[in-house]
């Protein structure tokens, strides 16, 4: 932590360079992701800690709430029925949900071969390697590895269903706060949007803060934006009772 | 939304099977080998997950599929991309124009949430999947269901990224049929769904070929 923290702040990260990271964040708690460039990117996947058999699943929130993309009021469904976190504040207004990661190959392709050897800590990484080597600290894998949401990320869908990447999505300092509702191993990875169209290599860097925020209250905007979500709120605070 | 037909006769398939509503199916399709599901009575949505035979940890990945293809249709032409990157099968043939990759299998706990707590107890896809994995020999379990595609169904996306779930474009006697670029599981249910469109609150049974 830095030597600036104010006393609410429960712990803080930098994550630059592309970097990914993985954490537990207990219901009731809010965590917040900052752009600190133009263009950031973060993909990030949630599974319930105590039972991580049980995780985000794209089409269960996608169908709950309507949406084809995620914004402040919506929430991520686990494939149980349960909102394992909520979206409370979300400055740039979409989140990707359908692209996926990039991958080694992609990246390769894109912006040529990398390796620590020739680069050190500026080689290049990938999403789904990145996110691979965070299950892999918690005994989880390929198999594990289904769907992100990439926050920041901007994707139309236009009439005939092809997808149009939106440049400069995300503006310095636009944030996206997560409020947890469920115990939850959150992974991370901070490498580009695999659509990206810029040229080079540029993994933007994020900060994450996170603080004790209490779970949704009755009026919550999350919990009330559709009758969907009311129930599944009440299957979640079932689970913690 | 190309309308793409099959030169293949029924008659020379040497898998030909029905496959009743809310009935799950598990099976080989091997690399050359063409699979074709037929919707016999129109608007039927035919839940369907792939892995690779020879190692099950690679699936279909619909994020990758769409990305790769760059739009959120699948159709004749279609690359059924794997979660690393390889081909599962091609759709060489459809004509019903257009198929969902985005809404995933029904469950009892997602049942829950979209239509009322107390449907939980209403059949369901993931249900169906459970069920077929229960005793497969390929290592299958619930870790590997990720999502999957709906043939024949259609979730249309706005440009203002609203999904929905809209009547069906499927009719009676209409197909897709695609050829196996591996050795592939193919996993289906055919759905059971009866709270909206997805199967004109009428599930029925879908006809399975498979050319050798």
């Amino acid at each position: 932590m830095s030597g600036t923290t104010p006393d609410w702040v429960l712990w803080e990260e930098s994550l630059r360079n592309g970097a990914h990271w993985s954490g537990v964040v207990r219901r009731g708690t809010t965590l917040r992701i900052l752009a600190l460039e133009v263009g950031a990117n973060v993909s990030a996947t949630f599974f319930n800690c105590e039972q991580p058999l049980e995780r985000y699943n794209m089409a269960d929130t996608l169908k709950a709430q309507h949406t084809a993309f995620l914004t402040k009021g919506h929430v991520c469904y686990s494939d149980m029925g349960r909102v394992l976190c909520s979206i409370t504040e979300d400055t740039g207004g979409w989140n990707d949900t359908l692209c996926g990661v990039s991958n080694a190959g992609l990246v390769a392709n894109k912006y040529g071969v990398s390796s620590f050897q020739k680069d050190r800590n500026a080689y290049y990484k990938n999403g789904e390697d990145s996110l691979l080597i965070e299950l892999g600290k918690h005994g989880m894998g390929t198999r594990d590895l289904a769907s992100t949401v990439n926050f920041f990320s901007k994707v139309k869908v236009d009439e005939s269903g092809g997808l149009q990447f939106i440049n400069g999505n995300t503006r310095i300092n636009d944030y996206v706060d997560l409020r947890f509702e469920m115990h939850t191993l959150v992974v991370v990875s901070t490498c580009q949007h695999p659509l990206d169209s810029g040229p080079a290599y540029r993994p933007r860097a994020v900060h994450l803060t996170a603080w004790r925020s209490g779970p949704a209250p009755r009026n919550d905007l999350c919990r009330n934006l559709c009758e969907e979500n009311q129930r599944g709120f009440y299957n979640t605070e079932v689970l913690y009772r | 939304m190309s309308i793409i037909e099959s030169s293949l006769e029924a008659g020379s398939a040497s898998t030909n099977t029905t496959l009743p509503a809310g009935e799950p199916w598990l099976g080989l399709i091997k690399a050359g080998q063409v699979m074709r599901i037929v919707d016999l009575e129109g608007n039927q949505a035919v839940d369907t997950l792939f892995y690779n035979a020879m190692d099950s940890a690679e699936r279909y990945s619909a994020n990758d599929t769409i990305r790769s293809q760059g739009n959120i249709y699948l159709t004749a032409g279609s690359k059924l991309i794997s979660n690393c990157g390889n081909t599962l099968m091609t759709i060489v043939a459809d004509t019903c124009g257009r198929h969902d990759t985005l809404g995933g299998a029904c469950s009892a706990e997602s049942n829950s949430v979209r239509y009322a707590l107390n449907k939980r107890d209403m059949h369901s896809c993931r249900d169906s999947f459970l069920s077929a994995l229960a005793s497969n020999t390929y290592g299958l379990s619930k870790r590997d269901l990720s999502s999957n595609i709906n043939f024949f169904m259609n979730v249309p996306v706005t440009p203002e990224g609203e999904l929905q779930f809209a009547d069906g474009i499927s009719a009676a006697g209409r197909y897709v049929e695609m050829r196996a670029e591996m050795d592939v599981v193919v996993l289906i249910s055919n759905c059971p769904q009866l709270n909206n469109p997805c199967n004109a609150y009428n599930p029925t049974p879908v006809q399975l070929l498979v050319w050798s």
